[in-house]
């Protein structure tokens, strides 16, 4: 087990978690301020990718593909928020898991029927492409570089947006008392939308962005939300913070794990057993992480304590 | 001196810098009626919960019939003989009234691990929650959901419920509120002759009432009991008259 | 309007009489339609018990499907392969009798319900939800992986199982199996929501500090209902597995966790044949609809979406001018 393998593999962590990171924000805010259960936010992150590669194949310009990807997931967020989602505030968890998973048959089979079963393709602009080479010698796709950046950088964003500014402090409110704001003359409704709005465009954002090494099909959003609301459990709901670490948490034991415990098993089994079980606990490693955590910590790491 | 039913012993508790009870000592002897008072944000409420088992104390203790049950959780307490009504009314919305009631004598007397005889042929159970329907006034609507009942039959089938454990104690938390006169002057008639039966503390704000019923009351501000005396020495009491009403009254 | 009570026996009725009448007139593919809508109807009564009596919105109840199903992939395939699952300690081996494959869903139904129960139910709302989905995602992936028995490709069983006394291959013959077990848990499902547990579990549902207060314990009730409900839809699930003689992880995926609400839904919580007015209104949906359009997902989904909105009670709901539970 070679360093480079175990630092290639961190790196691989870190970029799948920034990844679900920008899932994972949305979410948070989503249901920590609007206690909103919302299943369709791994629609938006298909909208994203495939607005992405839409434009990308007409204009040929990533930086379009990527406007493009985060203002298609932002105005379906904003559509679906104004006509839908607004009836589900005042409902139970089981009204919005349900009308959100109809959302997801609706998004799911329209795209399939606008864009056919067959996935799209969006690549790594020429300027991003190419290994580089890290301290020590390491050879790294630069793109995914690039996307641990760009995360960073957004959770860097974000978390000055919401502590620094006005509508920040609205969000962080609305967190701990809806019908309070609403009392103090902040528009409700107006602030919902953009937090949906939001949410959706770093969905989008993260859509476009993995879309292009991954490929873009109908049904990618969905194992992507199920793994952000694994983060968000754990980091705890409503929790920024929560969901920054609970994502590089998440990201870091599906990306090690899937390659540390094939070889741990090695030590005493065969070899194609161990592989088999190993990789077999890896695909579960994260759930179980969940499941562990909120046996500790039934709200999450940094969510309310009850 | 009879032993108290219930008795706390300097309880404790505080939510990081507020200490919302601070060394409360009360006690509930056989036979009486025990009120509580005190401004909005004295503690009553959290008093209440670590009474019932709700809330855990940071220090101090709370004995049941000469039991240590400082620690033990509601279901036992309740089990142990706390028979509790809630300020805000927890009934199941959906249900009959006299299914509401039926609950109260499951937990009181039967096993809830039965399934397949349907639960209104239990006429043990039927009894004792006709009965207690019976004794609040509310026979006539065994059959209504309990969504339709006015708020002042939601309060009177409150204590049919806590009625059907047979407790040893009634712990109420403002059972009056939200009643209007007429209901109140019930109400408090129907807690004067109860408390042969099981003595009550009292949580209430409606004064009326307090005075009406109370042999003691204990007044809670801030946390702490400033006094505890009868109906006549809480009236006359210089320090009470300045925790209402502000020093220089 | 309808009475609910009449509605309940008319469905039953009439999920009795078409398969008669398919019988009659050799359409054979009628039957197989509903045996399955009988199956799914299985299923959605399971989860009911924990959903609309419990009120626990278990997302992962595919979890119990997919055990059921493999349960019967996996002994059927030691039979049909003349091989045991186990020499030591015990000599273990495969059977093809329907009976003790059930007993074999059933029980280790039961005892993924009461972990996953004793787990889950250490947490509630959102937080629930998500820990009933992710072991629904652990079951997943972890049968994807488990090449034994098939993987992603899954197993098939060439023949189905066996019933004494009945010729099991002859649909109707097996639509009657399936449609008996059915008629026996819909009895349970009344007896259980009229009798002492019911009310305790109902309470525990609305008010569960008064359940407490009562001297009861709410947890625990939840925790029984949750066991009842897996093994029902467990059994469903080897039933389903029979059905396709071909059991799949898809068996335990998401979708289906969701299709199994879905039912449930349609048809209109806690009621009494709320999840089979659902299960055969899904059944006829993607039988009708998806003839008409590969695409009908999406009618599903705005379908559902206007019951979700609009029409609380669902379809029975809607039929009998009611939105809560009556008689």
């Amino acid at each position: 087990m070679s360093t480079l393998l175990i630092i290639e593999q961190v790196l691989n962590g870190l970029q799948f978690g920034v990844m679900l990171f920008l899932m994972a924000a949305g979410l948070t805010l989503i249901f920590g301020v609007m206690g909103l259960i919302n299943l369709a936010h791994g629609s938006l992150y298909m909208i994203g990718a495939f607005a992405a590669a839409a434009v990308a194949g007409l204009t040929g310009s990533f930086v379009l593909a990527l406007i493009a990807a985060m203002a298609a997931a932002a105005i379906a967020g904003v559509l679906v928020e104004m006509l839908i989602i607004r009836r589900l505030y005042a409902t139970d968890h089981l009204d919005q898991v349900l009308a959100t998973f109809a959302l997801i048959l609706i998004f799911s089979e329209g795209t399939r029927w606008l864009f056919g079963s067959f996935p799209l393709f969006l690549n790594i602009p020429d300027y991003f492409s190419g290994p580089v080479t890290l301290p020590g010698g390491i050879q790294y796709p630069l793109y995914r570089l690039v996307l641990i950046c760009v995360g960073l950088l957004v959770a860097g964003a974000l978390g000055l947006f919401i502590t620094r500014t006005r509508v920040g402090i609205q969000i962080r409110a609305g967190k701990n008392d809806r019908e309070m704001i609403a009392a103090l003359g902040v528009d409700i409704s107006k602030l919902y939308t953009l937090i949906f709005a939001l949410g959706a465009a770093l969905a989008g954002l993260a859509g476009a962005l993995v879309g292009a090494i991954q490929s873009v099909q109908v049904g990618m959003g969905e194992p992507v939300l199920i793994l952000a609301f694994v983060v968000i459990v754990i980091g705890g709901i409503g929790s920024i913070k929560g969901a920054l670490i609970g994502a590089l948490l998440v990201g870091l034991t599906d990306t090690l794990g899937g390659i540390f415990l094939p070889e741990l098993f090695k030590l005493f089994m065969a070899p194609s057993a161990a592989q088999s079980s190993g990789s077999a606990l890896a695909s579960m490693a994260i759930y179980i992480l969940m499941g562990v955590v909120l046996i500790w910590r039934p709200t999450g790491l940094f969510g309310a304590r009850i | 001196m009879t032993d108290p039913i219930l008795a706390t012993h300097d309880l404790q508790k505080s939510f990081g810098a507020l200490k919302a009870t601070d060394g409360v000592s009360i006690d509930l002897l056989p036979g009486e009626i025990h009120a509580v008072i005190g401004p909005n944000g004295a503690g009553k409420s959290t008093l209440i919960a670590q009474i019932c088992g709700g809330l855990m104390p940071d220090a101090g203790r709370i004995d049941l019939l000469g039991q240590n049950v400082t620690h033990t959780n509601t279901r036992k307490r309740a089990k142990a003989g706390i028979g509790r009504t809630f300020q805000i009314s927890a009934l199941a919305m959906e249900d009959t009234v006299l299914q509401n009631v039926l609950l109260g004598a499951l937990g009181a007397s039967g096993s809830p691990w039965r399934f397949f005889r349907p639960i209104l042929s239990d006429t043990t159970l039927r009894d004792k929650a006709t009965e207690a329907l019976t004794r609040v006034g509310l026979q006539d609507y065994a059959a209504t959901l309990t969504s339709e009942l006015s708020h002042g039959q939601r309060r009177q089938l409150e204590v049919a419920v806590a009625l059907t454990l047979k407790p040893k104690a009634f712990v109420m938390d403002e059972p009056m509120a939200g009643l209007g006169a007429e209901g109140s002057k019930l109400l408090t008639g129907f807690l004067d002759a109860l408390r042969s039966e099981a003595p009550i503390l009292l949580v209430e704000h409606d004064m009326d009432a307090v005075f009406a019923l109370a042999d003691r009351i204990s007044v809670l501000v801030y946390g702490k009991i400033i006094e505890t005396g009868t109906v006549d020495q809480i009236r006359s009491s210089q320090a009470v008259r300045e925790a209402y009403l502000g020093e220089g009254a | 309007m309808i009475r609910e009570r009449h509605l309940n026996a008319l469905v039953l009725l009439l999920l009795f009489a078409v398969p008669l009448w398919a019988f009659f007139n050799d359409a054979p593919f009628t039957i197989t339609l509903a045996t399955r809508a009988v199956i799914f109807a299985l299923a959605a009564v399971g989860l009911n018990i924990a959903l609309g009596l419990g009120g626990l919105v278990s997302f992962g109840h595919a979890v119990f499907f997919g055990i059921g199903g493999y349960s019967m992939g996996i002994l059927a395939h030691h039979a049909q392969t003349y091989t045991p699952l186990m020499e030591a300690p015990f000599l273990i081996e495969g059977t093809k009798s329907m009976p003790v494959i059930w007993l074999v869903a059933m029980v280790t139904s039961a005892f993924a319900a009461l972990l996953i129960g004793l787990l889950s139910l250490r947490t509630a709302g959102v937080y629930f939800i998500m820990i009933t989905l992710a072991f629904g995602q652990m079951f997943y992936f972890f049968s994807i992986s488990w090449a034994a028995y098939g993987g992603e490709d899954g197993l098939s069983v060439y023949v189905r199982n066996g019933f004494p006394g009945v010729n099991t291959l002859v649909p109707i013959n097996f639509f009657a199996i399936c449609f008996v077990i059915l008629c026996l848990v819909v009895l349970l499902n009344t007896l259980i929501a009229k009798s002492p547990f019911g009310l305790a579990l109902s309470a525990a549902r609305q008010v569960p500090q008064r359940v407490q207060t009562v001297g009861l314990d709410p947890t625990r009730l939840k925790l029984v209902a949750f066991v009842i409900s897996g093994v029902i839809t467990g059994l469903a699930g080897a039933l389903f597995a029979d059905l396709n003689r071909f059991v799949s992880p898809t068996m335990f995926s998401w979708q289906m966790s969701g299709e199994i609400m879905i039912f449930i839904i349609l048809g209109g919580v806690a009621r009494l044949c709320g999840p089979i007015i659902g299960a055969v209104t899904f059944v006829m949906l993607e039988h009708f609809l998806g003839g008409l359009s590969e695409y009908w997902h999406i009618y599903l989904g705005v379908l559902l979406l206007i019951i979700v909105l609009f029409a609380r009670g669902g379809l029975v709901g809607l039929i009998t001018g009611r939105e809560v539970a009556h008689d």
